[in-house]
């Protein structure tokens, strides 16, 4: 019985025991540039409107730091962000924890998470738009309980906008910390209360510190995602309230592309610094992939 | 039974294998550091040796998994080197099976029928003779998942030899078995190789499976052969520290050499002379380190007499252990040179009692000079 | 149940419900039979699914959307299943750039990117057509295709694939016999992705879709600027159900482990 004669085919160096690698055309080539092409020439493409509009000029960037618009847009971002992040951090940290501690309803809040997580920010946004408007559920019961006299004016407020985005984040929030969580061993807790610490002692001093990577990864996800948040804030933050990314799509509304770039670039670049500075802390990059579902 | 599965091509069923001055090196360590080996038709020869000393390097050099950085693999005479592993024709059993979990059973035999272009009718009857070999039959519509430890290993066994192959590799098969399991299937392998007649090269780190099975070991060290010959030779006559001490235990008297006699090299031993057997003679004056066997060891006084000459020793008992089948004394010689006393545990053998002083004799044939 | 627990359960209790509220709440008014959005509804009815099924101005937006996924699936499932398999054959430095380009449209904020594609694809006359979503959206599915087909073929033993040449197979037979079929939990759940994230893509939709090419999603989005009508509680929970089922077996797929 022979052996079917093949061309030839050479042998790539390796580590032993790591799979033998045959070359084969580059398979990755394709999509890298389609990717080129119709992402990253594009989105490079226009930002390089921010240093050659008219000319190579810097001039857009240092008009930024006298622009009163741009830093109040920029400071309201951050604010946003962070308060966010703090409200899903609070509101996160505790679900995770209950994932891990009751394995049998595990499952279950498992999916309450999930189903949101999996329905889109567009019909999450406009739910929130039903529940704060003024025949919302939020004014019926209020009013129904007598607390106030006529209906509160939510929608089209910084708070809409804040509720809406925490409850949109939360699931980046408490997964990257349940994970965390879920991989402290647990004889370590059990060593501890054999050592004479009370629960709360051993929460303190043993599970929350170990829970770390997973908060710091939460929160870095949580709070990059908040600050290139579109959808949410157009929905129900009202004319006043601006976020970057808004004010980003307004520029280009209007055709201003140097600047809208300019912008474009501050925004990617805040982005990508804070990923960068937090990156190197432990188990942060699992929480970036995991991110991907 | 067997016999549709070992009539195979050409007088001598087995491949000829010749290593020639092997390297491997990543960046500048070198996993394998210079292997030559001849490998005889039909042979079954282990490369023995610790981790790290390279035999898993030269078996998946010999494999194709590997590209050797310098030397040559020939099989049968011709130079394998260039040669990708698809094409080499050799069986492989992997030490976790590496069985294709979305197979069945028969589908795993039969794939390399299948990419041999085998009719579907004839792959049958030699999956159902493979199947039969390693006394698994009727197993071929199971899953992977569904077998046992040693049942996977036999299915990957099966796979490896169902195209013929004139020569068989195998990395530490049996390594994760027990202890028990993994002594049965070392008979079976012997067994299954006197049958099918064919080149079986097998890597392991545990030598007493080496002994059993081995018509040949070749034990390796930092990349190196350090010696290579029949297990009762190896165990024998060690070439090396190395060898006398990864091979079953040794016991190491450092002397100086005295003067040669009639081929025997005789050496002074804490006072003592001791005579011992050397591969090449050393000089008068040196100072040497000779080694003897544990259980070739007896306490002068009991029951047991040879003809053969002896030397002998005194020393004090420091430590017994009663071991089941045998008792272990740990020995201190005046000079403070520690020695091992293993003796068959016998309810008719006194025992003997920590600080005890006592005369010890061996075989001078059961002395090396390493 | 002590106390530290009751309270850990009664907070955690009211953080789910907050979750779930606001999904649960548009479900039920998409059953209302009142014209504007309110909340008990005064009455329950199919009304707003039946303006849903029988108005074009809904249901082409709709078909555009799932064919648009559909193509979508097909090229980012073909380029990114590719890819996955084939980036481990590239070099240290190259692996590591092409590994971030392809996952760069998940840490680039969408409205940039989206602006970045609306700016290049205007001039390639790309804007208000289909075939421009399709490119657009498939550079932001891809992401999780990679993500998931890699993440399959991680978990494959290297030595299976070991085994099989020293069986003889050749390096492609290695590939369609053994890999590909490892794979095919990864392959099916990261296209699922992909559909989901092309069909309920809005921000590069509300640029490049134009008049010509009008996404469910964006015309969603002009309906709830201008008018909130009960509409789009129903076209909202009809999406829900469609993304939940298919993201549900997704996620099963990927708990499976290799057949």
């Amino acid at each position: 019985m022979e052996v079917r004669s093949i061309g030839p085919a050479g042998t790539r160096q390796v580590g032993a025991l790591r799979s033998w690698q045959p070359p084969m055309p580059l398979l990755a080539a394709p999509l890298l540039l389609f990717m080129l092409a119709f992402y990253a020439v594009p989105v490079l493409s226009m930002l390089m409107r921010s240093v050659n509009d008219p000319a190579w000029t810097l001039s857009h960037y240092a008009s930024l730091t006298g622009d009163t618009v741009f830093l109040k847009v920029l400071s309201n971002t951050l604010y946003t962000s962070l308060t966010v992040t703090l409200g899903a951090l609070v509101l996160g940290y505790p679900v995770a924890l209950s994932l891990v501690r009751a394995p049998r309803c595990a499952p279950v809040i498992l999916i309450l998470i999930l189903l949101p997580f999996w329905t889109s920010v567009l019909v999450r946004s406009y739910a929130w738009m039903v529940l704060m408007g003024r025949h919302g559920i939020i004014n019926e019961a209020l009013l129904a309980v007598d607390m106030i006299d006529q209906p509160l004016r939510i929608l089209n407020t910084p708070l809409a906008t804040r509720i809406a985005m925490i409850h949109i984040l939360l699931p980046y929030m408490v997964l990257p910390i349940a994970n965390a969580l879920r991989q402290i061993d647990p004889s370590l807790a059990r060593a501890s209360s054999g050592l004479g610490a009370t629960p709360g002692a051993t929460f303190r001093q043993i599970t929350l510190p170990l829970s770390m990577p997973g908060v710091a990864a939460g929160v870095l996800l949580v709070f990059v995602l908040a600050l290139g948040f579109y959808i949410t804030p157009a929905m129900l933050g009202g004319p006043r309230e601006i976020t970057l990314s808004m004010l980003i799509a307004q520029q280009v509304d209007q055709l201003n592309w140097a600047y809208a770039a300019t912008l474009s670039a501050v925004l990617v670049g805040t982005t990508l610094a804070i990923i960068a500075a937090m990156y190197r802390l432990p188990g942060v990059g699992n929480a970036l992939r995991m991110s991907a579902r | 039974m067997a016999a549709g599965l070992t009539v195979m091509n050409a007088a001598g069923r087995g491949a000829k294998v010749t290593l020639n001055d092997l390297e491997k090196s990543y960046d500048r360590a070198a996993a394998v550091a210079g292997v030559s080996l001849d490998v005889d038709s039909g042979e079954f020869l282990t490369l023995l040796g610790p981790s790290g000393s390279g035999k898993t390097t030269t078996l998946m050099m010999i494999a194709g998994f590997e590209t050797p950085t310098r030397g040559d693999i020939a099989i049968d005479g011709k130079s394998v080197v260039a040669m990708p592993p698809h094409h080499r024709n050799i069986g492989m059993v992997f030490q976790n099976y590496a069985l294709f979990p979305h197979l069945s059973v028969a589908d795993n035999i039969g794939f390399p029928l299948k990419q041999r272009g085998v009719g579907k009718a004839e792959r049958a009857k030699l999956v159902g003779e493979a199947l039969e070999l390693v006394h698994l039959p009727g197993y071929g519509d199971r899953y992977p998942r569904q077998l046992s430890g040693g049942q996977q290993q036999r299915v990957a066994f099966a796979r490896a030899i169902v195209f013929k192959p004139r020569l068989l590799l195998m990395d530490e098969p049996l390594g994760a078995l027990d202890k028990q399991l993994r002594e049965n299937l070392q008979l079976e392998m012997r067994r299954l190789h006197a049958d099918l007649g064919i080149t079986f090269i097998y890597v392991t780190h545990d030598q007493e499976e080496a002994l059993v099975m081995s018509d040949r070991i070749a034990v390796m060290n930092e990349g190196l052969v350090a010696q290579v010959g029949r297990p009762e030779d190896l165990y024998d006559r060690p070439g090396s520290r190395f060898v006398a001490a990864f091979l079953g235990e040794s016991n190491f008297l450092p002397a100086t050499v005295r003067g040669i006699e009639h081929d025997v090299v005789v050496a002074e031993c804490d006072g003592a002379i001791i005579r011992a057997l050397s591969a090449s003679p050393p000089a008068t004056g040196e100072k040497v380190t000779l080694t003897t066997r544990p259980e070739r060891i007896r306490f002068a006084d009991g029951a047991w007499s040879s003809t053969a000459p002896q030397n002998r020793l005194s020393v004090t008992v420091t430590e017994a252990l009663f071991a089941g089948e045998r008792c272990r004394y740990s020995l201190q010689a005046s000079d403070g040179t520690a020695m091992v006393l293993k003796e068959p545990s016998s309810a008719a053998i006194r025992r003997r009692a920590v600080g005890e002083r006592a005369e010890i004799a061996w075989s001078v044939a059961d002395t090396i000079l390493v | 149940m002590t106390a530290a627990r009751l309270l850990l359960a009664t907070v955690v209790g009211s953080i789910l419900l907050f979750l779930a509220l606001p999904i649960v709440v548009v479900m039920v008014v998409s059953f209302s039979s009142a014209t504007y959005l309110t909340f008990p509804p005064p009455a329950f009815g199919m009304r707003w699914y039946t303006a849903y099924f029988t108005n074009d101005d809904w249901l082409r937006p709709t078909w555009l959307s799932l064919w648009v996924a559909a193509c979508v699936v097909v090229v980012a499932t073909l380029l990114g299943t590719l890819a996955a398999v084939g980036i481990g054959r590239l070099p240290g430095a190259l692996r590591v750039l092409a590994s971030a380009l392809i996952v760069s449209p998940l840490i680039v904020p969408v409205i940039v990117a989206a602006i970045g594609i609306y700016y290049a694809f205007a001039r390639y006359g790309l804007v208000g057509t289909p075939v421009g979503l399709i490119l657009a959206h498939t550079c932001l599915a891809v992401p999780f295709v990679f993500i998931s087909v890699s993440a399959s073929l991680a978990g494959i033993d290297p030595r299976l694939e070991q085994a099989a040449l020293s069986l003889g197979a050749t390096p492609s037979g290695t590939f369609f016999q053994i890999t590909l079929p490892l794979i095919r939990p990864g392959v099916l759940a990261g296209a699922l992705f992909a559909f989901v994230t092309s069909f309920d893509e809005l921000v590069v939709a509300l640029f490049i879709s134009g008049s010509g090419a009008v996404t469910l999603p964006r015309r969603m989005w002009d309906d709830v600027l201008y008018q909130i009508e009960p509409t789009i509680a129903a076209v909202s929970t009809l999406t829900i159900v469609l993304t939940v089922v298919l993201m549900g077996c997704a996620h099963l797929l990927r708990k499976r482990a290799p057949a």
